[in-house]
């Protein structure tokens, strides 16, 4: 009997797996887990939302026209798209029908359909070559050699103002999750306080018999370094449940969500498992480390 | 990983104190200008009344405290001067058998006397087989699963002797290895002791069993209000 248990006999843990089943530090760090995703999350869809609108943004520039005394807008607006359209970077340019532009003026003026005579400025709307734009500088030389009176809005104000809001809400979203990671690190490192001062005895008998205090922090190391996988794990695919709703209620309308997430966005909670792990485990490292050489 | 490796042969004392002293704190030395020498494969006890500085002297010995004056030399090396990253390879060649036996009570009997060979990385089908013929040995061949608690004085006793000497450490330090053993037990321990001692390893055990003591006819090192009044020749060299 004896000898079968010898022989079959594994090394138990120097840390009691009781001292694991630890539910709230689990609880703290998958809710903190799941904040840190949820960031993720918004961070890329946000990214991703912003890179579109200004690519849109940006292939696109808008003339408005005044037409001369002697020219009808509609005839301005011709031929102002007619020189637009051989400007080198132009793809196309077209002239907003009269109707088009008051529907674009109607939020600010109301329906004026029956006022024919007012001088509603003509639009033309020019897209722009994606990989070679044409500037701004450029489309007014055009329509200047034309002898035509207009003004350019290359949507640069927009983009500016896009590029400064992600810039801002990256900002945050980064310092949000540098305090999420601060505070995970936080709870580990007094969790590895209270679990090294609670396994004193198995501390110092391993140290008087000559174990290396990287080896018995390493003990706490790899048993937080676990919880927190976990944690990451639990927390991630909670995040990953409500970016999961929140793409199926946004693709139901046309109108664009709050935010919109994309299925691949999703994969963004992925990592999380692993940073939690290794945020753990440098947290419990430095803390047993520094305790051991303390209390030995 | 840098061995401190010494020739047993080369060195003339395995252990030397030279005017050492200990106090605690603030209070009045525990020891005072302790100096003696212990010679590879010798067999010694410290004697002395309850708080006398038995344990303290073996606490030096295995640098649980470090002494307030004087000089301590074990294995030819100034303790003071060996470095953090020698330590733990200077402790692995002592073998200590505490007061309270320090046993890890969560895990088996085996798992205990396994310690000192695990932590040095060894896998362990290269070592299971000592450990059970070790086991065995000391008298704990069919206790091996069992749990510390469960665990009579005299079987703990013998599992803390174990895990002491399962990595073949050069010298052995026990605290009271009888304290609170019957006669017949303590006749057990104290032959395990000299059989080790026999093996060539150095045996140093602190006591206050003067009868144990006697009836070995071992050299003794006596200590008195910290200290060291009289190092006994025995009967045997
Ligand atoms: N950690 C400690 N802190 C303060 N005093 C101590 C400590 N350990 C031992 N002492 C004191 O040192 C003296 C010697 O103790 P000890 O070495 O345990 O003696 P012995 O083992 O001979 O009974 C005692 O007076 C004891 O109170
Ligand atoms: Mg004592």
């Amino acid at each position: 009997m004896t000898d079968t248990y010898s022989r079959r006999w594994r090394p138990a843990p120097f840390l009691p797996d009781t001292d694991n089943r630890d539910g709230s530090l689990m609880f703290v760090m998958a809710t903190l887990c799941f904040l840190a995703c949820l960031m993720a999350l918004a961070l890329v869809a946000t990214n991703r939302a912003v890179q579109g609108w200004s690519d849109q943004l940006n292939s696109q520039a808008t003339v408005i026209v005044r037409p001369r005394a002697n020219e009808t807008p509609d005839l301005a607006a011709a031929r102002a798209a007619e020189a637009l359209a051989g400007v080198p970077g132009v793809t196309e340019a077209r002239a907003l029908e009269r109707e088009k532009a008051e529907s674009l003026v109607e939020p600010w003026l109301g329906d004026i359909t029956d006022l024919e005579d007012l001088p509603i400025p003509r639009l033309v709307t020019v897209d722009l070559d994606d990989r070679n734009p044409a500037t701004s500088a450029t489309l007014a030389a055009a329509l200047k050699a034309r002898g035509i009176d207009g003004i350019i809005d290359d949507h640069s104000i927009w983009t500016r103002d896009i590029a400064r809001s992600a810039a801002v809400l990256r900002l945050v979203c980064a310092g949000v999750f540098i305090l999420i990671t601060t505070a995970a690190g936080a709870i580990i490192a007094f969790a590895t306080r209270a679990g090294l001062l609670a396994r004193r005895e198995v501390v110092e008998v391993l140290h008087l018999t000559g174990a290396e205090n990287i080896y018995i922090a390493r003990l706490f190391q790899v048993r937080f370094a676990r919880l927190a996988a976990w944690a990451g794990g639990g927390g991630a695919l909670a995040a990953a449940a409500i970016g999961a709703a929140l793409r199926l209620a946004g693709s139901g309308s046309d109108l664009t969500p709050t935010i919109p997430v994309i299925w691949s966005d999703i994969l963004a909670v992925l990592p999380c498992p692993l940073v939690a792990a290794l945020v753990a485990a440098m947290a419990a490292r430095l803390t047993a480390e520094r305790l051991i050489s303390e209390i030995t | 990983m840098a061995r401190v490796s010494d020739n047993l042969f080369a060195a003339e004392a395995v252990l030397r104190f030279d005017d050492v002293s200990l106090a605690y704190g603030r209070n009045d030395p525990t020891l005072r200008r302790v100096s003696f020498s212990l010679k590879p494969g010798s067999f010694h006890f410290i004697t002395g009344a309850s708080g006398a500085g038995k344990s303290s002297l073996l606490k030096l010995i295995y640098m649980a405290v470090r002494p307030t004056g004087g000089r301590i030399e074990l294995f030819g090396h100034d303790i003071a001067r060996i470095s953090s990253r020698d330590l733990p390879l200077m402790r692995r060649r002592i073998g200590v058998v505490f007061q309270d036996f320090r046993l890890l009570d969560h895990m088996t009997a085996f798992d205990n006397a396994a310690v000192p060979l695990r932590i040095t990385g060894l896998r362990p089908e290269s070592y299971r087989n000592d450990v059970a013929e070790l086991l065995s040995w000391v008298g704990m061949g069919e206790r091996m699963h069992v749990l510390p608690p469960t665990l009579a004085g005299g079987e703990k006793q013998r599992l803390a002797i174990a895990r002491a000497v399962v990595a073949r450490p050069e010298i052995i330090l026990a605290d009271e290895p009888t304290g609170n053993l019957d006669a017949d037990m303590s006749q057990r321990i104290l032959k395990l002791f000299s059989q080790l001692n026999r093996l060539g390893t150095t045996v140093l055990i602190a006591t206050h069993d003067q009868g144990m003591v006697e009836r070995s006819g071992m050299p003794v090192l006596h200590l008195e209000n910290g200290r060291l009044v009289s190092q006994v020749p025995g009967t045997r060299p």
